[in-house]
C-alpha cells in the first residue's frame, strides 16, 4: 500500500492507504477525503478534484497533458503546483506523497 | 450567435398552433412505430407536450448516435448515451462550438459572438475574465445577499390561494440575482429578463418578439445601457462585478463592442433560464414524488443533493450542438466534417447504461453531481456553483417556512428542444 496525504484548506490532515494503479481522486473518494468532488468520475473533464501539490513532489509526477492543461487553466486558483487528482496514479514512486485541497473546487 | 434562434418562445396560441400545424412536429406520434430514420427531436412540439423521454429511451436502445436527415434545421446528428455525449463534449478539436452551439445556423447579420461559440485559445481567455465572479470564493460574499432576497420573496408569498411560481419566484429570484452580479440598478433589473427573451425568442407574430428587427431593437437597447455602465466602471477602480471585470480585464477591455455584448448576454441568459427552469422543476418533481418529498421533511440536510438530483432530472438545456471538423467516427457511424452533431443532455441524464433507475426523482441518489446537465470539458457551465448555491437557499429558506408548496394544475412547458422549462406553474402554499 501506498500513503498518501491530504491536507485541507483549513489544515486538517489524512493519512490514506491507496493501491497501486488506484489515482489520487479515487483513493480521495473511496475514502470519504473531503474537499475532492470529481464530478465526471475521473475523465479530466471537470476540473473538480484540484489538489496542490507539495513542492517535492512534483518533480515524481507525470507532465500534465494538454487536456489536463486546458481544464486546469480554467480555474481561478489555479498554481504553480495545481493538478488534477484523477490525472495522477497512484505508484510506488508516490509512497509519501502529500496534497493540499483548495478552499473549494470550481 | 449566443443560443439557438428557435430557441425560446413563450407558450401562447400561436406557438401552440404552430407545433399543431407543424409538419415537423411529432406530438402525439408513436415513438415504437414510427420509422426510427423520421425521429427527429429537435422540433420543440414534443418538448413542449412533454411527449420526448420514450423517443430518447428508443433512440438510445436501437440507434444511439442517430443521423436525422431532414428536419427544420436541416440534417444532424444525435447522440444519445452518457459516454459518447462525454466524448464529444471532451474532444473541442474534432468536435468545435464554432460556429453556434444551436441547432439552427446563425443569420450573419444578427450574430453576436460570445465564448460559448468559440474554441481555444480565444474561448479560455475571454471565460477567464469572467469566471472569478461566479468562482466559489466571491460567491462566498453574495450569499448573504442571496439569502436575504430569497428570504424576503418567500415572506411576501401568499399562503392558501393560487399563484403562479413561475412569475413570482423563479423569474424573480434569478433576475434578482442577476442584477446583484452586474451590479445592475435594483429598479431596472425586469429589462434584464427581457433582454434575456428577447435574445432566445424566435420572432413570430404574437410570440416574445413579433419580428427579427424588433427582436435586434431590445437587444441595442441592451448593448447601450451597458454600455454606460461599462463607461461609468471604466473611470472607477475594479469591482467585483461582471462588467466592472470585464472593462478591467487585459483580455476583454479592448473588445469590440459586439463581442461585448455578445459576452454579456451570453452571461444574462445563461444565468437566467437555465436557473429559472431549476427553480421550477424541483417544485414539479417533488409533487410528482410525495414519498421523496416526505424524504425531505424529515431530513433538510438532503437539500445539497436534491440539487444535484433537480438539476439532472430537470436537464434546463435539452442540448449543445457541435461542429465536426473532420471526418470521423462514433460507435461505427461515419461524421463527416462540417456535419452538425447535437449531444442531448437530456437523454444521457437518463441513461440507464450509467444510472440507476434513471427516470426515478431520487434526492437521496448516490454520486448525484455526476449529471451532464452543466456539459464537460472546457465549456463546463461557468455558473454551476451559483446555480447550485441559489437552489440550495432556496431551498432552505422554503423547507423553514412551507410543508407544501402544492402544484394545482399541469405546468405549461417552454416551446422549445432547447431550453427545457416552464412557462406557468399554479401552486398553491401550505405553512408550517
Amino acid at each position: 500500500m501506498i500513503s498518501i496525504t491530504y491536507i485541507e484548506h483549513d489544515g486538517t490532515e489524512r493519512v490514506i492507504e491507496a493501491r497501486p494503479g488506484s489515482s489520487v481522486m479515487l483513493a480521495a473518494v473511496t475514502n470519504g477525503v473531503p474537499g475532492i468532488d470529481a464530478d465526471c468520475g475521473g475523465s479530466c473533464s471537470c476540473a473538480t478534484c484540484h489538489i496542490f501539490v507539495r513542492e517535492e513532489w512534483l518533480t515524481k509526477l507525470e507532465e500534465i497533458s494538454p487536456i489536463e492543461e486546458a481544464m486546469l487553466s480554467l480555474s481561478p486558483d489555479r498554481k504553480e503546483n495545481s493538478r488534477l487528482a484523477c490525472q495522477i496514479s497512484v505508484s510506488e514512486e508516490l509512497d509519501g506523497l502529500v496534497v493540499t485541497t483548495p478552499e473549494f473546487q470550481f | 450567435m449566443l443560443y439557438e434562434r428557435e430557441g425560446t418562445t413563450h407558450m401562447n396560441e400561436s406557438s401552440k398552433q404552430r407545433s399543431q400545424l407543424s409538419k415537423w412536429s411529432m406530438v402525439g406520434k408513436d415513438p415504437y412505430s414510427i420509422p426510427i430514420e423520421q425521429i427527429d427531436l429537435s422540433h420543440p412540439g414534443i418538448w413542449q407536450a412533454n411527449e420526448y423521454l420514450p423517443f430518447l429511451k428508443r433512440l438510445r436502445e436501437e440507434d444511439p448516435v442517430h443521423f436525422c436527415s431532414k428536419s427544420a434545421v436541416g440534417a444532424y446528428w444525435s447522440v444519445m448515451k452518457y459516454k459518447d455525449i462525454m466524448e464529444v463534449d471532451t474532444s473541442p478539436d474534432i468536435y468545435s462550438s464554432e460556429p453556434t452551439i444551436g441547432i439552427v445556423d446563425a443569420f450573419e447579420e444578427f450574430t453576436l459572438p460570445s465564448f460559448i461559440a468559440m474554441d481555444p485559445p480565444k474561448h479560455d481567455e475571454q471565460r477567464r475574465i469572467a469566471q472569478p465572479v461566479v468562482a466559489p470564493a466571491n460567491l462566498k460574499n453574495l450569499e448573504v445577499i442571496i439569502r436575504e432576497r430569497a428570504c424576503k420573496i418567500l415572506d411576501e408569498l401568499p399562503v392558501g390561494e393560487e399563484f403562479d411560481w413561475v412569475e413570482n419566484v423563479s423569474i424573480e429570484l434569478t433576475t434578482q440575482m442577476l442584477a446583484v452580479l452586474f451590479d445592475f440598478p435594483f429598479e431596472d433589473r425586469n429589462k434584464l429578463t427581457y433582454w434575456s427573451d428577447m435574445t432566445t425568442a424566435i420572432p413570430s407574430k404574437g410570440g416574445v418578439a413579433n419580428t427579427q428587427e424588433e427582436r435586434w431593437a431590445a437587444i441595442q437597447e441592451c448593448l447601450e445601457y451597458f454600455q454606460r455602465l461599462w463607461d461609468e466602471r471604466i473611470k472607477q477602480s475594479p469591482g467585483f462585478d461582471l462588467v466592472s471585470m470585464l472593462a478591467h480585464g487585459e483580455a476583454t477591455k479592448n473588445m469590440p463592442a459586439k463581442e461585448f455584448l455578445g459576452n454579456l448576454l451570453l452571461l444574462i441568459v445563461g444565468g437566467n433560464d437555465t436557473t429559472r427552469n431549476s427553480i421550477s422543476g424541483g417544485v414539479v418533481a417533488l409533487n410528482e414524488n410525495p414519498a421523496e418529498y416526505e424524504k425531505l421533511r424529515r431530513n433538510n440536510d438532503l437539500i445539497g443533493n436534491m440539487v444535484s438530483e433537480i438539476i439532472r432530472w430537470q436537464t434546463p438545456l435539452a442540448y449543445m450542438r457541435r461542429t465536426a471538423t473532420r471526418d470521423t467516427e462514433l460507435r461505427n457511424k461515419k461524421i463527416g466534417a462540417g456535419d452538425k452533431v447535437v449531444m442531448w443532455y437530456a437523454s444521457g441524464n437518463r441513461d440507464e447504461e450509467v444510472l440507476e433507475r434513471p427516470d426515478d426523482f431520487w434526492i437521496d441518489r448516490p454520486n448525484a453531481r455526476q449529471h451532464l446537465s452543466f456539459g464537460f470539458g472546457i465549456h463546463r457551465c461557468m455558473g454551476n456553483r451559483l446555480a447550485e448555491m441559489q437552489l440550495r437557499i432556496l431551498w432552505e429558506e422554503i423547507m423553514n417556512r412551507f410543508e407544501h408548496i402544492e402544484t394545482t394544475a399541469e405546468p405549461a412547458r417552454v416551446y422549445s428542444s432547447f431550453v427545457k422549462g416552464y412557462t406557468k406553474l399554479p401552486v398553491v402554499l401550505h405553512g408550517l
